[in-house]
């Protein structure tokens, strides 16, 4: 019989399963501790749309961040541990409203959203160019520099561009419905395609 | 800094084993849920480049002492080890017959074991967390180990077999 340093892992094969049903539910319940103790700084999920799958996340302030697959989800988590905090949880219960309106807005029974957005990933001008962008009714457009000039910025039309291909609240912050003077829907941080898919939604409702 | 998520699906687990191993199926699932809670709150201070792992298992070692004090002042004394069943009803989640003879361990012995085998601590830090020395974890860690041995056979390797 041995007993060196690594003749051991014979006896505890009964422990070292990795598909654990108990870690599924305890990570429930952390995410439902975190809340009530005030330490989800950042609660996360993930919802299925028209336009690919959808991050979610949440200060205790109002929604923060919604980005599409093509920002890469991992990235943009590791980016919003930086700039928030890494208190940052997969808990679906905070976001349950969000991912309902946005169930209601695909399925062309809601025009508007409404809910507590935490816009401090914006900073300056950006801003208050993402602070205009609902006034762009549903089904309608505006091109870039009519939003320069709402902003109070006329001659600021590059500036307007980058606010929206930054927008951290993409969909519920309607920046698809920002196009080009000439009429083409112009870039999207979500893709062309996504712009269109969305442009379309709100145009046959 | 990493999202705090990406800390429990890598550690999680691990965690997981080594509160099964020093407390059992009965409180295992409250002190990896304690030690989380606590990793969570703690977390934003963690230096940079700190062994991630070895923290985890500081806090839960903290914890396991918690639950340890508090069983023995609600203790019923019972003859046997009780043959229990998995929390969860699955049977894969839990080896009773590998607790029952975990449970037979000193507590000093059943630490150096789940610290070591399961979470990989070297017996230095094992020391620091019990006690003692480096060689008397080593020896705590070894004879548990032989302990285990004389005791149990895992069911994997021989079907349905007892000691």
């Amino acid at each position: 019989m041995t007993t060196g340093p690594d003749s051991a892992t014979d006896l505890f094969g009964a422990l070292t399963g990795t598909d654990d049903p108990a870690l599924g539910r305890l990570r429930e319940r952390l995410a439902a501790a975190a809340e009530r103790d005030g330490l989800l700084d950042i609660a996360y999920r993930t919802v299925d749309s028209p336009v690919g799958t959808l991050l979610l996340a949440a200060t205790g302030e109002g929604l923060v961040r919604v980005a599409y697959d093509r920002e890469d989800h991992d990235a943009v988590l590791a980016k919003l541990a930086d700039a928030v905090s890494p208190r940052v949880l997969r808990a679906p219960a905070r976001l349950d409203p969000v991912a309902r309106q946005l169930e209601e807005y695909f399925a062309r029974s809601r025009r508007t959203f409404e809910l507590p957005l935490d816009f401090r990933l914006a900073k300056g001008f950006r801003r208050a160019v993402l602070t205009h962008l609902p006034d762009i009714g549903y089904g309608h457009t505006a091109s870039y520099a009519q939003l320069a000039a709402a902003a109070g910025s006329p001659r600021a039309v590059r500036a307007v561009g980058t606010a929206c291909a930054t927008n951290p609240l993409p969909v519920v912050v309607p920046c698809h419905r920002v196009v080009r003077s000439d009429g083409s829907s112009g870039g999207y941080v979500g893709g062309e395609q996504a712009k269109l898919t969305l442009l379309n939604l709100e145009a046959a409702a | 800094m990493r999202p705090f998520e990406r800390i429990v699906d890598e550690y999680g687990p691990v965690v997981l084993r080594v509160c099964r191993a020093v407390l059992g199926p009965a409180d295992a699932e409250d002190a990896w849920s304690e030690t989380f809670l606590a990793a969570l709150r703690a977390y934003p201070d963690l230096p940079e480049g700190a062994n991630v792992e070895a923290w985890l298992v500081t806090i839960a070692h903290r914890k396991a002492i918690d639950v340890t004090r508090a069983r023995a002042r609600r203790a019923v004394p019972v003859g046997e080890v009780p043959d229990r069943p998995s929390a969860s009803g699955l049977p894969q989640d839990w080896d009773g017959d590998l607790w029952a003879a975990l449970a037979r361990l000193p507590d000093r012995q059943r630490m150096a074991v789940a610290y070591h085998y399961l979470a990989g601590l070297p017996y230095r830090d094992i020391a620091e967390l019990t006690g003692g020395t480096t060689d008397a974890a080593r020896r705590a860690a070894a004879d548990g180990i032989r302990a285990l041995r004389a005791t149990y056979r895992p069911t994997s390797s021989v079907e349905g077999a007892r000691p």
